[in-house]
């Protein structure tokens, strides 16, 4: 049967097809769908799961290859940083059945907070990397992963990026077949103690020669001539970009496996054609590889090391032709994302403007409080960070900021890695207040369950994390909980915590206004008789909210009937 | 050979240009043409901007649509339409739901929402048809049934079969909401 599938819809079917049996996952934009449709499959014959982080998920996915059953685990570009640990080891262990590990870039920063090129991590774990540039392609170099990864006793990267993973083309659906080992007791293949991983690194220097001479005759590797004035040399999207540039006014080379790269395929057509071009997105991987084999490309010295390219970006640069459009001379107004209408996070971040207090921040929805009118955040690095960076801020200030500064970090994102920086903050004691802002999902991802909120990936109920015993266990005795919702405690709690001379967690629980399972009020109206026009309904920054001819107006297609608004109004003009 | 045909759905994140998106795609691919679309998610989707391409003739390579290359943009907003004016194609037609939708900018007071953008729009020789489809969909039973209203709209000069767009619709939109999305997409063709 053939049909439109996503990129990560069609990894998901592969997994199916190759008759993988345990997926683990942590939600990273854009790799998130490949789990999310692994979980539509029969758990019986695949099973998925959601990790809390996806370090966790790759160890996870090593123990089930180890077991003799072929894994899998999915995540972002910055995901594979967390997971890099286990990934560059189990390089050294290899595999027992297959395991293939999806990372997803994100060209463009669509929604990260870095560009970082992933091919780098191939290289430095020494495994194979396979890149498709369609859906077709993410279904069947999925299930060729596992036949590398089986046949050459390694992990293998499959490398996706926003636009493979977030565009939709025809994949063909095959049946699923299965494949199992038995599992027998291997000290010196499994142990990585010096002693086993000394002979190991010998491995994998070898292996790596051999997944080179693969790589010369591979499918995966494809060359199409047209000519011999151009040649392209290109991976993933920038292969399509090319190729709809260009036409058949070039020939290309097209790399699908990614790391290791192939000497003579690239040297065979580099001497066919007149001037040969590497397009590749991001980092320099393959030029760089090129000059060390004694070629001379046009590579980053004409393409951009930033960002996405696209066919007329291509067209442009090679070919110096242009598209004409139309515009108009008015100026548009941008459109950034915005906190939904009744967020739940909205009334924290009112607060914490309102209170003019140093917020160290995290990654997720609430990464939006550093958007304007509410302009609540000093410093988003990394998730986790939020914490642990405030307790090395607090101690750098000596105690000065104590009673001014609070961290802002997402139930999931706790779980993920917040906990260890709170471990620190109670460990290495600083008075710190961090705020976990509990809104029963992982929600930028597009509503994950977690950990914390007692539902797994099928939405079966699962134990969970009681947030305010752990933290408590940790060893931080102040421990409160306020509704976000109700603006006078909020800014009560807080101010409380913030004065305590101890480290302090407040737990702002309020589930996220975008659940099915949460039921929403009759929008409000406002009664214009009564507004004065101060605009304070507007310093919530609600997209449901705005002047029309001179009063408050509320946009009832927007409006969820979360109340803030009506706190904010010394008018009593806002109504239910 | 047939020649790459480029649509454009453009919005504000949370107005349904995915199922939008995935109606356009079934009717195509049941018409028979290679197809890709390309999403956004994520971060974008929260009340930004959003862009979907779709592209289809007898075989595509790039999912993305650059500057002067849609043939036919359907825009879910007004300002939208405006924003992505530029990479309509010579000749490209846009279809629009009147509907304004202010961004934080403007929410602020730091920006103004421009005036008359569709007649501007028009006033560049650009053909441009704007509806309240906002207005319809709430007709239909449903303020979210925007987009099915103004795929029934598209329906009308797309030449494709009625059937292939029926078909699609009970592909991609849960049984329960079937009935309204079905009014609504009539009530979109009618116009």
């Amino acid at each position: 049967m053939a049909g439109l599938m996503l990129g990560n819809q069609a990894v998901a079917r592969g997994l199916y097809e190759a008759g993988v049996e345990f997926v683990s996952s942590y939600p990273g934009t854009p790799s998130t769908e490949i789990t999310e449709f692994a979980s539509t499959y029969d758990k019986n014959e695949m099973y998925s799961e959601w990790a809390p982080n996806e370090k966790v998920a790759c160890e996870a996915a090593i123990g089930a290859c180890f077991a003799g059953r072929r894994s899998f685990c999915a995540m972002k570009h910055v995901g594979l940083n967390v997971a890099a640990d286990p990934l560059y080891t189990a390089s050294y262990t290899g595999v027992n059945a297959g395991f293939v590990l999806a990372v997803a870039d994100d060209q463009g920063m669509h929604s990260s907070q870095n560009e970082q090129d992933s091919r780098n991590h191939a290289i430095g774990a020494k495994v194979p990397m396979l890149e498709p540039s369609d859906s077709a392609e993410c279904k069947e170099f999925t299930k060729l992963a596992y036949e590398i990864s089986e046949q050459f006793d390694t992990p293998v990267i499959l490398r996706l990026s926003t636009r493979v993973a977030h565009s939709q083309s025809v994949v063909e659906t095959e049946d699923r077949k299965t494949v199992r080992y038995d599992y027998t007791k291997n000290p010196r293949k499994n142990i990585m103690t010096p002693a086993n991983a000394k002979p190991k690194h010998i491995v994998v220097e070898e292996r790596t020669r051999k997944l080179v001479e693969y790589a010369e005759t591979s499918p995966l590797n494809r060359t199409e001539m047209f000519g011999t004035d151009i040649g392209i040399i290109a991976n993933g999207a920038a292969y399509q970009y090319a190729r709809e540039a260009l036409g058949e006014k070039a020939s290309y080379l097209k790399l699908g496996m990614v790391n290791p790269l192939p000497v003579k395929l690239i040297k065979d057509f580099a001497a066919k054609v007149k001037k040969l071009y590497v397009v590749e997105e991001l980092d320099d991987v393959i030029e760089t590889h090129c000059r060390k084999i004694g070629l001379d490309p046009i590579g980053k010295e004409l393409f951009t090391f930033i960002g996405e390219y696209s066919q007329t970006y291509i067209r442009e640069k090679i070919l110096g032709v242009k598209d004409e459009y139309v515009e108009l001379e008015d100026t548009i107004p941008v459109r950034p994302p915005v906190m939904c209408a009744g967020c739940p996070h909205r009334g924290v971040f009112y607060t914490l403007k309102k209170l003019g207090v140093f917020v160290s921040g995290d990654i997720g929805c609430y990464t939006l409080g550093s958007a304007a009118p509410l302009d609540a955040m000093d410093t988003t690095v990394c998730m986790g960070a939020s914490v642990s960076g405030l307790h090395g801020f607090n101690k750098a200030m000596r105690g000065e900021y104590e009673g001014k500064a609070v961290a802002v970090i997402g139930d999931s994102t706790f779980i993920h890695s917040g906990i260890t920086g709170l471990i620190n903050i109670a460990y290495n004691r600083t008075n710190s207040t961090v705020l976990i802002l509990d809104n029963s999902i992982t929600g930028m991802t597009g509503h994950q369950n977690n950990p914390a909120n007692g539902k797994n990936i099928y939405g079966d109920p699962a134990s969970a994390v009681d947030l305010e015993a752990l933290c408590k266990a940790v060893g931080i005795d102040n421990v409160s909980v306020v509704d976000p919702g109700d603006l006078a405690e909020t800014e009560r709690v807080i101010k409380a915590a913030l004065a305590a001379e101890e480290p302090a967690v407040v737990i702002c629980r309020r589930p996220c206004a975008l659940l099915k399972t949460v039921k929403h009020k009759p929008p409000f109206h406002i009664d214009t008789e009564k507004c004065r026009t101060c605009k304070a309904c507007m310093r919530i920054g609600c997209p449901a909210i705005s002047i029309s001819d001179g009063k408050a107006k509320i946009d009832n297609t927007l409006c969820v009937g979360c109340g803030l608004c009506s706190q904010m109004c010394k008018f009593d003009a806002v109504k239910e | 050979m047939a020649e790459t045909k480029s649509i454009m759905l453009v919005g504000v994140g949370g107005q349904g240009t995915l199922l939008a998106s995935r109606i356009l795609g079934n009717v195509l691919l049941s018409a028979g043409y290679d197809v890709k679309v390309s999403e956004v998610h994520g971060m974008s989707q929260r009340g930004g901007s959003v862009v979907t391409y779709i592209k289809y003739g007898d075989k595509i390579f790039s999912p993305v649509i650059e500057k002067g290359e849609a043939d036919v943009i359907i825009s879910f907003e007004e300002l939208e339409a405006a924003r992505w004016l530029p990479y309509l194609k010579k000749g490209g037609r846009i279809i629009t739901n009147s509907r304004q939708v202010n961004p934080m900018p403007v929410i602020m007071g730091v920006q103004e929402y421009p005036k008359d953008l569709t007649e501007k729009i028009r006033a560049k020789g650009v053909d441009i048809t704007a509806i309240d489809a906002l207005s319809l969909a709430e007709q239909a039973g449903s303020s979210r049934a925007v987009n099915v209203v103004l795929m029934g709209l598209v329906s009308k000069t797309a030449g494709f079969p009625e059937e292939a767009w029926q078909k699609a619709l009970e592909a991609c939109v849960p049984a329960k909401a079937m009935e309204i999305n079905k009014k609504a997409f009539e009530l979109g063709r009618a116009v």
